[in-house]
Parts: structure tokens; C-alpha cells; sequence
């Protein structure tokens, strides 16, 4: 039984950290790389018109460092994980909103490790306001998408109506605090912190990456552990999220349990295990068996119905008569003769030439037995039983003792499984028994045999693995 | 040694001894087995289908046949569709919009689902009236539910937050049976093709197999290094795969009673969501948190595809019955009906 091991996890299986903290440490390890001083992608500060850009590198820098160290030759895949790490925030476009990866000159910064998501930030809205309200003090129109922000503000304003100065306060403090860094230092801070945003609030058609999964975010045992203030505010009393749920404790084991763990492991240590070799083989050997089978590999005939919009295949599937293909199936195993209502119904054809029907009758019987309302279940579990298990019964079936006495017992508190042991015997009777000749039988190698109805045209059956 | 002390001792070592007889019967891999056959050819399947309707993420998608499909939304929505047309059958309104999990009965004649209210739905879409009602609401799990699968029309299980599994008699709402034993959330389940048994992935990082009419647990995988978040069975019955946050799906076969093999890339670091085999079994479609679908030849251990199309996680994908597509739905309130 495998032990928990390198994720964060406390040993009852309840999580300590944000559920997306897996892929940030597989990111970070990648963004350290990039960051190398010796094996990074090249850093540097170019000349634009009267200014200059800090701490840049384009587009395909960042395509071809992948492809070089990541072991990636396509280009499509670099780009597709480029993209995923600039969605999550670990490098950006200077230029824009929309945090994707483009193989150009497009210039690109690192962000700065405070505003990582591993840091677990999920920034109210509050921080939010702070943020928009500074803008609109330092004049920031050039990158700004002006017409979300100033309708965004405008919500947060009558939202937090009565917040506000103290908000505008916090927004004053901090324009001051930037005011007094370098010029380079403020670019690069600015970009960095428009980035954070762009992560925690998309622009519309952008997507929220730092969404969690309900099942994932609803097992976390601290929630108000993440949620910390961007700007140092305090905090609200958070109101109780409906995904954030109380999950009950699982404790320690009790002696019991122990018990009941060793007796566990003990039936698994005695059970029979197969060679790998023998299991591979079977493995192979089915996938070989079912490959004409399996519409992703071959053609249905006489075509596959969501690239021809004709539905013929589904049709013949329905229809009474099996063709040539679905006939061989039935030799692969019992369970396809008995899956396929065709297949039922041409065995018990057969098992009636042979006079041992009644086996198969009862399967049946049993089947729509399970199927009835509980109210008509008494009833006809007594009839199944005058038919087939009674003294005397007109189509009497052979079943073991054993599984005759506990019927006899069943029957007596009659419910939906009162026949399950004597079904599972008769199955196990039909497989062994019939099944074999009615394989060899002359009624299925005509079957077998017999000229395909639908040939439009003769096409011969081909096998290709992609389909277009 | 007090006794605490010495029954956890004799139950690692019991443990040890497992994986001691699990490895004396590795004579050889998976992989060297295959050395001789070839990768599939690349596979390249497009978009056949849009199902466009939800208004908000969708979190699970089920097949009922060849054509009929299932889907729950966090927009409070189950809707049917007839995936062919990709007419909307129902439209079917949730008491409780946090759904996680649905699924179609194999007779066509019901639904069901269940999430964050601990319960399971289940709905008739064949009522006298031709309304869609609540037939049931079972209720007992103490977590959320994160998957549910019929058995027949009146037995379903269900795998929940609380850990435990339950095979319920949907006609009296009773709990039928109870199948405890995972130490963390239950949060995929699988039915065998031949209903004896199924198996549940959770958030211990084992997988368990588990006898439907005993309620014993009679094998666990372990080896993942995260929650298993989907799993199903390979089409011969004989075998499990699972997908897991580790960004691997992992193949056990239950007559070895072990892992077989990873399939993994260092280039995928997100988790698996879902997951599903082709009608061979040769072929498994895997859904990612990073948007895309990968395709992989399941006795290869190679990556032989991608499905990208959606702009957000993929949260679920199923084959249909008769293997003809395969159909994947994201956060991105799409459906999508490839091959």
C-alpha cells in the first residue's frame, strides 16, 4: 500500500497547500533554469526611441531556450507550454494584457518571485481597488485597456462605498512609495505588478488560471491561509464560502482496523499472481483481437457515421441479422455471445435443437427479474422457481447443491438476487458446456460464412491509424 | 512493544512481503514484451461536433449510447444531448448548481448526479408525462460526491469526499453496501464489463478493486504521487488505468496484482482529470489541466496524439459504447465529439 510521499500532505490524505502546487514547483524549476546566469535565456536592456526597455527577451528566446534545454523539438508543444507558464504568471508580455506565448520579437520580462501564484495569493478586492484607484493617480493610460478599469473602479467604488477613503489612503501611500524609486526600477516593478493582475483578474476571454477544481478546494484545511493581502491590508472577516466545507477527520487507526488491515494484507499476499510475461501477452493479444473493431483504427462499414453523416453502421448494429464481422466476435469469448442480443438469440436457437434451452431461459429470466419493480419480485421469483428449480419443474436446470440449498433459502424472503448463486453456476455451465459447441455447431459456421448484406460497392476492408 | 505497536508492525511487514511477491513474478516488462510491435501511427482526430449550451463549466460528461450523452455544468445544469444532432433532449434543472459528477443509466432510462450536497440525484427521463423529475435523492455520504455509475436500473455506486463508496437500491434509497477502506477522498470510480466488481481512485494515491456483492476490498495499487483523479477499466476487464495530479496514468493489471506501466513526458506538468481507452484498449485519450487532451498507445508508453481545441481544462472525456468517438468537456462550457 503505497504511502503518500513528496506532496505536502498530512498523513490522514487532507491537503495543506493549494491544489495547483504540484505544477508551480514543476514551473519554478523550469523558470530557474531559464533564470541561469550561464544557460538562461539571454536578459537585456534595449534602446527604444527617447527611452530605454529593462530586463527583456523575446518571444522566440524563450521558444528556442525551450527547444535547445527542454528537450522539445516541436514547436507547437514548446509554445503550448510557454503559454501555460505566462498564464500562470511566470513571465509576461510588457505589451500586453493577454498572457500568451508568441514566437516573434515580442519582448518578455520574468516576474518577480513576491507575485509567484506558488505564494499561494488570492487577492480580495480591496487589493483590487487599491491597485485600480493608484493608476488612475500616476496617469498610467498608455498600457492601460482604459475603458475595463474605469468600469471595473466604478464597481469597486460602489461596492466598498464606505471603505473608500481609507482605500484612496492606501492608494495615496503606495503612488508616493513608487515615486520614490529609479526610473528603471519603477518600470520593471510596474510591469510586474500590472502582470499580477492580468493573472488574478483576466481581461474578458482570458482564462483564470488560478482557478481551482471544487473537489480539490473544498478538501483544503486552511483556507484563510492563503488569503493574504497584496498591499499589507487587513484582512475582512471572510464570509464562509460554500466551497469551503468542514471534511470530517480520518483518524488513526483503531485496533480494529489494524486488524482488519493485517487480514487485508494477508488475503493479498496469498493470492495467485500471474507472470508479467503471460499478462503482457494477454494484453497484446486483445488489443490485436479487437484492433478491426475499434473505429479509431479501422473503418466501420460501411463507415463510421460522424465523418460520413450516414447512420447505415448504426442501423445494422440495431437490425436482427449480424453480419459476418459481428458474427466472429461471438467466437472470441462467451461474454460476446451473451453481450450481443443477437448473439443471445441465435445461441438459444441453437441450445433449442439441442433440447438444454431451459439453461439459457433461466439466465434470462433472471436478468429481467432484476429488472422489475419490487412489488412484482415475489411473485416472480415463485414462478421462476415452479419453472425451472421445483420438484418436477417442466424445464428443470442443474445446479450444484450448494447453490440449490441457498436458493431454496432465498426464496423464502424472495428479493431481486434470490437466484444469484444459480445463476452464476448456469453461466459458468453454458461456458464451459455449449458455449464450445455452439461454436462448432454447423447453424454458426453458416452464420459465419454467409455473404455480407450491405456491399455497395466491394471495398476492402482497410486499417489506418489516423483518420481525417 | 505494546500491542498498537505490534500490530502496525506486523501489518508493514506483511506490506514488505506483498511487494516481494509482486516483484518474483516480474519476469519480464511490459515494454519488453512490446519491443517488437510498433507505436500506432500518429493519430489525428478532429472536431466532429460542438455541443454548445452550458453557460459555465462543465465537470462531467457520461455516454449513454451510441449517440446519447449526459453533461453537468456548474451553471446548475444536466443537460441530455443527442450528440449526433447535438440537439439538446433535456435540459434538466439542479437544486444544487455545485455538481461534479453525472451518469446514464445503460437502459437510457435515467440520470444521475451529485456534488457539493453530499447527494445523488436520480432523475427518470422516461416519466408518464414526458417530465424530467427527481426519482431519488440518496443521501448519507458525509462528503461531496464525486462520481456515481449505474449498475442497472436499480442499483448505482457511488464514490464520495467522505472517502467511502456505496452501492445504493435506488428504489427503497437505501444504502446497500458500504465499501470503506480508502484513507483519503474517493474521487473516481470504474465498473468492470462484467459488473461483479469496480474500482475507485482516490486521494491516498491508491486505487482499490472492490467485490460488488461482498464489499471487500480485494486488491490496491499504489505508486502514484498525487491524488488519482480518474480511472477506468481497460476493455479486457483484466486491467486498470488511472490518471493522477502527478501528471502520469498509470496501468495495473489485476492477475499480476501490479503496475505494468507510467504513462508520463517531461513536458506534461499538468495533472490528468480524465480519462478513457478506445474500444481496443489500444489507444488512451487522457484529459489535462493545461487545455489539452493527450493520446497515447497504451502498450507502447508513447504519446501518438494531442486534442487541442478547448480554452480551458479539460475536466472529462468518455468513448462512446460502440468506440465510433470520443467526446471531452472543459471549463470552457464546451463539448466537444472528436475522432
Amino acid at each position: 500500500m503505497a504511502q503518500p510521499s513528496s506532496c505536502a500532505q498530512s498523513s490522514n490524505g487532507v491537503a495543506d497547500e493549494s491544489p495547483n502546487m504540484l505544477v508551480y514547483r514543476k514551473m519554478e524549476d523550469i523558470i530557474a533554469r531559464m533564470q541561469d546566469e550561464k544557460n538562461g535565456i539571454p536578459i537585456r536592456t534595449v534602446k527604444s526611441f527617447l527611452s530605454k526597455i529593462p530586463s527583456v527577451f523575446s518571444g522566440s528566446d524563450i521558444v528556442q531556450w525551450m527547444q535547445k534545454n527542454l528537450n522539445i523539438e516541436d514547436q507547437v508543444e514548446a509554445l503550448h507550454l510557454g503559454t501555460l507558464m505566462a498564464a500562470h504568471g511566470y513571465f509576461f508580455p510588457i505589451s500586453d494584457h493577454v498572457l500568451t506565448l508568441k514566437e516573434d520579437g515580442t519582448f518578455y520580462r520574468f516576474q518577480t518571485p513576491y507575485f509567484w501564484p506558488s505564494n499561494c495569493w488570492e487577492p480580495e478586492n480591496t487589493d483590487y481597488a487599491v491597485y485600480l484607484c493608484k493608476r488612475t493617480m500616476q496617469n498610467k493610460a498608455r498600457l492601460e485597456l482604459a475603458d475595463l478599469c474605469a468600469e471595473s473602479l466604478a464597481r469597486l467604488q460602489r461596492a466598498f462605498a464606505r471603505k473608500w477613503e481609507f482605500i484612496f489612503m492606501q492608494a495615496e501611500a503606495q503612488a508616493k512609495v513608487d515615486k520614490k524609486r529609479d526610473k528603471i526600477e519603477r518600470k520593471i516593478l510596474d510591469s510586474q505588478e500590472r502582470a499580477f493582475w492580468d493573472v488574478h483578474r483576466p481581461v474578458p476571454g482570458c482564462v483564470n488560471t488560478t482557478e481551482a477544481d471544487i473537489k480539490k478546494s473544498s478538501r483544503m484545511k486552511q483556507p484563510h491561509k492563503t488569503r493574504k493581502s497584496v498591499y499589507g491590508l487587513q484582512n475582512d472577516i471572510r464570509s464562509h464560502s460554500p466551497t469551503h466545507t468542514v471534511t470530517p477527520e480520518v483518524k488513526e487507526p483503531t485496533e480494529d482496523e489494524l486488524h482488519d488491515q493485517i487480514q487485508h494484507c494477508q488475503e493479498q499476499l496469498d493470492r495467485h499472481r500471474l507472470k508479467m510475461s503471460k499478462v503482457a501477452e494477454s494484453l497484446l493479444s486483445f488489443a490485436e483481437q479487437y484492433l478491426e473493431y475499434d473505429p479509431f483504427f479501422t473503418t466501420p462499414e460501411p463507415s463510421n457515421p460522424w465523418i460520413s453523416d450516414d447512420v447505415t453502421s448504426w442501423e445494422l448494429e440495431a437490425c436482427k441479422e449480424a453480419g459476418q464481422q459481428r458474427v466472429k466476435r461471438w467466437a472470441f469469448c462467451f461474454d460476446e455471445v451473451m453481450k450481443d442480443p443477437v448473439g443471445r438469440e441465435q445461441f438459444l436457437k441453437f441450445l433449442e435443437s439441442e433440447f438444454s434451452s431451459e439453461n439459457l431461459r433461466f439466465w434470462l429470466a433472471v436478468q429481467e427479474l432484476k429488472k422489475r419493480p419490487i412489488r412484482e419480485v415475489p411473485t416472480r421469483v415463485q414462478e421462476i422457481w415452479e419453472e425451472f428449480l421445483a420438484p418436477g419443474a417442466p424445464s428443470a436446470i442443474n445446479v450444484d447443491s450448494r447453490s440449490y440449498d441457498k436458493t431454496t433459502q432465498n426464496i423464502k424472503d424472495p428479493g431481486r438476487y434470490a437466484f444469484q448463486d444459480a445463476q452464476e453456476h448456469i453461466y459458468k455451465l453454458m461456458k464451459s458446456d455449449s458455449y464450445s459447441r455452439f461454436i462448432r455447431s454447423s447453424a454458426y459456421q453458416e452464420l459465419l460464412q454467409a455473404k455480407k448484406k450491405v456491399q455497395p460497392q466491394n471495398r476492402p476492408r482497410h486499417t489506418h491509424a489516423s483518420l481525417c | 512493544m505494546g500491542e498498537m505497536e505490534q500490530l502496525r508492525k506486523e501489518a508493514e511487514s506483511l506490506k514488505d512481503e506483498i511487494t516481494a511477491a509482486r516483484k518474483a513474478v516480474q519476469d519480464l516488462t511490459l515494454q519488453d514484451h512490446v519491443a517488437g510491435t510498433a507505436v500506432v501511427g500518429r493519430v489525428q482526430l478532429k472536431t466532429r461536433k460542438t455541443l454548445r449550451g452550458h453557460l459555465s463549466k462543465i465537470y462531467a460528461v457520461h455516454w449513454g449510447d451510441s449517440k446519447l450523452c449526459v453533461s453537468a455544468s456548474q451553471d446548475g445544469k444536466l443537460i441530455v444531448w443527442d450528440s449526433y444532432t447535438t440537439n439538446k433532449v433535456h435540459a434538466i434543472p439542479l437544486k444544487s448548481s455545485w455538481v461534479m459528477t453525472c451518469a446514464y443509466a445503460p437502459s437510457g432510462n435515467m440520470v444521475a448526479c451529485g456534488g457539493l450536497d453530499n447527494m445523488c440525484s436520480i432523475y427518470n427521463l422516461k416519466g408518464k408525462d414526458g417530465n424530467v423529475k427527481v426519482m431519488r435523492e440518496l443521501a448519507a455520504h458525509t462528503g461531496y460526491l464525486s462520481c456515481c455509475r449505474f449498475l442497472n436500473d436499480n442499483e448505482i455506486i457511488t464514490s464520495s469526499g467522505d472517502c467511502t463508496c456505496v452501492l445504493w437500491d435506488i428504489e427503497t434509497g437505501s444504502q446497500k453496501t458500504v465499501f470503506a477502506g480508502h484513507l483519503g477522498d474517493c474521487m473516481s470510480l470504474g465498473v468492470a464489463p462484467d459488473f461483479n466488481t469496480f474500482i475507485s481512485g482516490a486521494c491516498d494515491f491508491t486505487a482499490k478493486l472492490w467485490d460488488i456483492r461482498d464489499g471487500q476490498c480485494r486488491q490496491t495499487f499504489g505508486g502514484h504521487e498525487s491524488d488519482i483523479n480518474a480511472i477506468g477499466f481497460f476493455p479486457n476487464g483484466n486491467a486498470v488505468i488511472t490518471g493522477s495530479d502527478d501528471a502520469s496514468c498509470k496501468l495495473y493489471d489485476l492477475r499480476s496484482d501490479q503496475e505494468l506501466i507510467t504513462y508520463q513526458d517531461s513536458g506534461i506538468m499538468c495533472g490528468v482529470t480524465s480519462l478513457a481507452p478506445s474500444f481496443s484498449g489500444r489507444l488512451i485519450l487522457a484529459g489535462y489541466d493545461d487545455f489539452n487532451c493527450n493520446i497515447w498507445d497504451s502498450l507502447k508508453a508513447e504519446r501518438v496524439g494531442v486534442l487541442s481545441g478547448h480554452d480551458n481544462r479539460v475536466s472529462c472525456i468518455g468513448v462512446t459504447p460502440d468506440g465510433m468517438a470520443c467526446c471531452t468537456g472543459s471549463w470552457d462550457s464546451f463539448l466537444k465529439i472528436w475522432n
